[in-house]
């Protein structure tokens, strides 16, 4: 199943990187577990980041959503607009 | 409804007499207009840069405008956010709401800004004289958009 995961701000700057498709392996069904697999994978940033926030399809979302194959996935920091 | 993100600046009085134009049912008219300050977390800051996140920013402020319009009788709105390098006193976002009366015009904008600041996917980066840096979340943004939910 593969999915695309976007990365904002500090943390697009920290890897040089503002997206990558990512094959997840068996196992990896959720936003958690999708986090933990790419620390292990290079993003250490993601374990360390304060208060990270996440994003499925454009929608806030929390550690427990569900991903399917086709999800964007984006992490990023607290936002800062206005 | 109208929500723009847009690189350029706005006319701030031009966007005002578009919004009101015609509609006589408006007897309040209220609007918020942030800036760009020279000094955050005692650094001056000559230059700042906003970056976004596109697609999911324009779902986010019409979702906050549309939870707006749940909870008060509002009629025309308008949020333009601006993206890209700023410079002390540009303008950053005009958020601006028009009702009967101007109590819920003001609460609605109240509200919208509120929101924008914790849930619209906007990030600061500041240039110090110590060089630049991601502005970091306030706990005072977290409070006064919590308040509403009370």
């Amino acid at each position: 199943m593969s999915i695309k995961v976007l990365y904002f701000a500090g943390l697009r700057e920290e890897f040089g990187c503002a997206g990558e498709s990512v094959d997840l392996p068996d196992g990896v069904a959720n936003v958690a577990a999708l986090r933990d697999h790419l620390v292990a994978n290079g993003r250490g940033a993601l374990a360390t980041a304060k208060n990270l926030r996440c994003a499925v399809n454009q929608e806030m979302a929390s550690a427990d959503a569900v991903l399917k194959a086709g999800d964007e996935v984006a992490f990023f920091p607290p936002v800062t607009g206005g | 409804m109208t929500v723009r993100v847009q690189e350029a600046d706005f006319d701030l009085g031009a966007e005002l007499a578009a919004l009101r134009a015609g509609d006589t049912r408006i007897g309040a008219l209220a609007s918020f207009v942030g800036l760009v300050r020279d000094l955050n977390d005692g650094s001056a800051v000559s230059e700042m840069t906003l970056e976004h996140y596109p697609g999911m920013t324009e779902k986010a402020l019409e979702a906050i405008v549309v939870e707006a319009k749940t909870r008060w009788d509002i009629y025309g709105t308008l949020v333009i956010h601006r993206v890209g390098p700023l410079k002390p006193c540009d303008q950053i976002v005009l958020v601006a709401v028009t009702s009967a009366h101007r109590g819920e015009a003001f609460a609605a904008c109240e509200f919208i800004m509120d929101y924008l600041k914790t849930r619209a996917p906007f990030w600061k980066r500041e240039a110090t004289p110590d060089g630049a840096r991601w502005v970091d979340a306030r706990e005072s943004d977290d409070s006064a958009a919590t308040r509403w939910q009370q």
